[in-house]
């Protein structure tokens, strides 16, 4: 190690990947995981999200987790969005393309995509 | 891309209790459902519940299991890595309060009270992966010390922040770092005091297990401190996970030149070596100890001279201990403000408990200065089980004392904890109920230092043997009055005559209990009782005829053929063959057999 340049390098490098142990996002993304979710290919949804948020270094604000049947299995994959101080947005029949959308506008612009969020099905 | 992290505790605690062969069937589980890519497996130091090991955490969720076995793993996998449902049956339920399961570790009253500074790597990053110290802002301290501050700087934050000594002496660290700066030598050393020997202490064992490199870190810097190059740490042999997880730190701290030449390009130079004990309680005191690195055996020597000015090998050297260490680099991150704005006027910061005996929640706390010991034990602690009352809690080992029931709103601090008699020590902290006999305590704590004692000195050597004796005499019935008055006598010479810590200290448990308890010291000596039920000479088991049925369950139980009678009729016990061991008691089912 000869400079500080190169230790800021590793830790900028590893910091996103320790992080998640903190879990402390103030945005929760939570992808239904259940018999059901995963049936409807709720594993490429949730790995999506995993990969833009850090792609897009969200990791400090956003944490993507996943939870049980929601109860609403003919729309799955369902992906719910905990914001503190906001209304949640349940988005439903999410496909890897469509987080990579709600990733870009939603979690990073603010803005929640309406067309695939449930109350326009 | 990984979604998932799940922490293992690898601590000592957790090790044993199996949390090794979890991670292994863990491995196998996640292969066999394809979960490798998306879920990461993670090795870290104690999380400090060790009571509940193996214990593992699942972030990002936080979800705290407990006591999780191989043959749980499967469902945990199914139910929760891949569909998302914590398996509730295995999360830890609070004993205190209302019984809800807790999802976060962080919301348990074990947690929420404690504050962690010196622990706050351990359960979080893995141990062997320098990068993840790094990612914790690791090594940071050492690059801002070289580049941005003078040796002088280093030494007055240190002042500043209020830092004393945490293997029990509490000097301040920064005025013995002065000392070793202003000894005007080319060769200097630091060294670490890694030998924990109090019984029932394992802080430091745990962050060398958890966080190896904040020592590693916070001993470069001392160096650059006080114009040192070479560091040795001293840990005893009987610490194998820690002695590996060193090892494994400062082969990769060398391999990325922050251990070494030319440290940052600044021109420092800084190396350490292990050099390992055999686990002599007396190598704990500062001269054993840089005597034993010498490779000589293990005695101390008179001081002055001071090891700031003439230490190891002649030179002057700095000894500190590991959680001392652990404090530092954030002390110089975070600036002396921040840590003199922990803990009471004159002790600052925070200190690590071992947390031991009759007590709900064994393991691991780290809480500020001036936190009162009811707070410990009642909140953090969970209380004593089975609904016994507390007595008193045993702190700073055996050269510590004890703090009764009536003194437990005492805020923990250096200080008050010498005014009452004890001290903080390394910080053991053993917690006693009504069950337990203080002159049985005494006793076991000065067996240990009779058995410790190097024999240099007379008053060590030969003093606390004698005192051990009075004890035993008391112990076994046979004890007097004045017995009190010798061992008063003696404890006042032998600490005023040692020559090292361990002989100046070893009389404070039998004083403090004799201070707080000398009612209990009377009923063995006058009464030729043990109030609590401990010492077995002076106990006699009996058979309640209006309780016993005659199942002849004692008789049969009984190793010394001791209980006599026939089938349905009341049985006797004959003192003279009894031996006390207590076996007849558990067996009955009728509650007919009496100690008293």
């Amino acid at each position: 190690m000869k400079s500080l340049a190169e230790l800021a390098a590793i830790r900028d490098r590893m910091k996103d990947k320790v992080s998640i142990r903190e879990g402390s996002g103030n945005i929760r993304v939570v992808v239904g995981m259940a018999t059901c979710g995963i049936a409807a290919g709720a594993r490429p949804v949730l790995s999506a999200f995993v990969e833009e948020v850090a792609k897009e270094g969200l990791s400090d604000k956003v944490t993507v987790t996943q939870t049980g049947c929601i109860g609403i299995c003919q729309y799955e994959p369902v992906v719910e969005i905990f914001e503190d101080g906001k209304d949640k947005v349940t988005y439903v029949k999410m496909t890897a393309d469509k987080a990579k959308r709600v990733v870009a506008e939603h979690l990073k612009g603010g803005k929640p995509v309406e067309e695939y969020a449930i109350g326009n099905k | 891309m990984i979604r998932t992290h799940v922490l293992i505790c690898g601590g000592t605690g957790c090790t044993s209790s199996g949390s090794m062969a979890l991670k292994d069937t863990l491995e196998k589980e996640l292969a066999a459902k394809g979960l490798t890519e998306e879920v990461k497996l993670v090795t870290t130091g104690c999380f400090g519940l060790c009571a509940l090991g193996p214990v593992m955490i699942v972030y990002p969720d936080g979800t705290f299991y407990s006591m999780v076995k191989p043959d749980d793993i499967p469902e945990i996998v199914e139910e929760h890595l891949l569909k998302g449902r914590p398996v509730t049956r295995l999360e830890y339920h609070e004993k205190t309060g209302d019984h809800h399961a807790v999802t976060s570790l962080s919301e348990t009253v074990f947690y929420k009270k404690q504050h962690r500074v010196a622990l706050r790597n351990c359960g979080v990053i893995n141990p062997e992966v320098i990068d993840e110290y790094i990612a914790v802002d690791g090594y940071q301290a050492l690059g801002k010390v070289l580049t941005e501050m003078k040796p002088e700087d280093v030494i007055q934050t240190l002042i500043d922040s209020g830092l004393r000594g945490r293997g029990g002496g509490g000097f301040p660290t920064g005025l013995k770092w002065k000392f070793a700066a202003a000894s005007q030598n080319e060769k200097k050393y630091v060294c670490c005091n890694a030998d924990e020997g109090d019984p029932g202490a394992f802080m430091d064992r745990s962050i060398l297990e958890g966080d190896p490199h904040a020592v590693l870190e916070a001993m470069a810097i001392a160096g650059y401190a006080i114009g040192a190059d070479e560091g040795y740490i001293y840990v005893r042999a009987e610490y194998p996970i820690a002695i590996h997880r060193l090892e494994i730190a400062i082969a990769q701290a060398r391999e990325y030149g922050l251990l070494g030449k030319d440290i940052f390009g600044t021109g420092f130079n800084f190396d350490i070596q292990l050099r390992l004990g055999a686990g002599a309680f007396v190598c704990g005191e500062e001269t054993a100890l840089m005597t034993s690195i010498e490779g000589n055996r293990g005695e101390p020597r008179p001081r002055p001279p001071f090891p700031a000015v003439k230490g190891l090998f002649q030179k002057p050297t700095i000894l500190n201990n590991v959680e001392t260490y652990a404090n530092i680099p954030q002390i110089i991150l975070k600036g002396a403000d921040w840590f003199a704005s922990m803990g009471t006027e004159k002790s600052k910061g925070t200190k690590v408990f071992a947390l031991g005996g009759k007590i709900t929640n064994t393991g691991l706390v780290e809480i500020p200065m001036g936190t009162t010991l009811r707070e410990v034990i009642e909140e953090i602690g969970g209380g004593i089980p089975n609904g016994r009352k507390f007595k008193a809690a045993q702190t700073g080992g055996p050269s510590g004392g004890c703090i009764p029931a009536s003194l437990i709103d005492t805020p923990i601090d250096y200080d008050n904890l010498i005014a009452i008699g004890s001290m903080m020590g390394s910080g053991g902290l053993i917690v006693m109920d009504e069950d337990n006999c203080m002159v049985d305590i005494a006793r076991f704590f000065l067996d240990f230092t009779v058995d410790e004692s190097c024999g240099k000195c007379t008053p060590c050597r030969i003093g606390t043997k004698r005192m051990l004796e009075i004890l035993d005499k008391i112990i076994a019935g046979k004890g007097e009055l004045e017995d009190l008055d010798r061992l008063e006598e003696l404890a006042h010479y032998i600490k005023s005559a040692s020559l090292c810590g361990l002989g100046q200290t070893a009389p404070n448990p039998v004083l403090s209990t004799l201070r707080y308890f000398r009612d209990e010291y009377v009923a063995h000596v006058v009464d030729k009782k043990c109030p609590a039920g401990v010492c077995k000479h002076l106990l006699t088991y009996t058979i309640d005829p209006e309780k016993c049925k005659g199942c002849t369950a004692c008789a049969r139980v009984c190793p010394a053929g001791a209980i006599s009678g026939s089938v349905k009729t009341p049985h006797v016990i004959d003192a003279k063959k009894c031996l006390k061991c207590g076996a007849c008691m558990t067996k009955c089912k009728f509650g007919a057999i009496e100690k008293k």
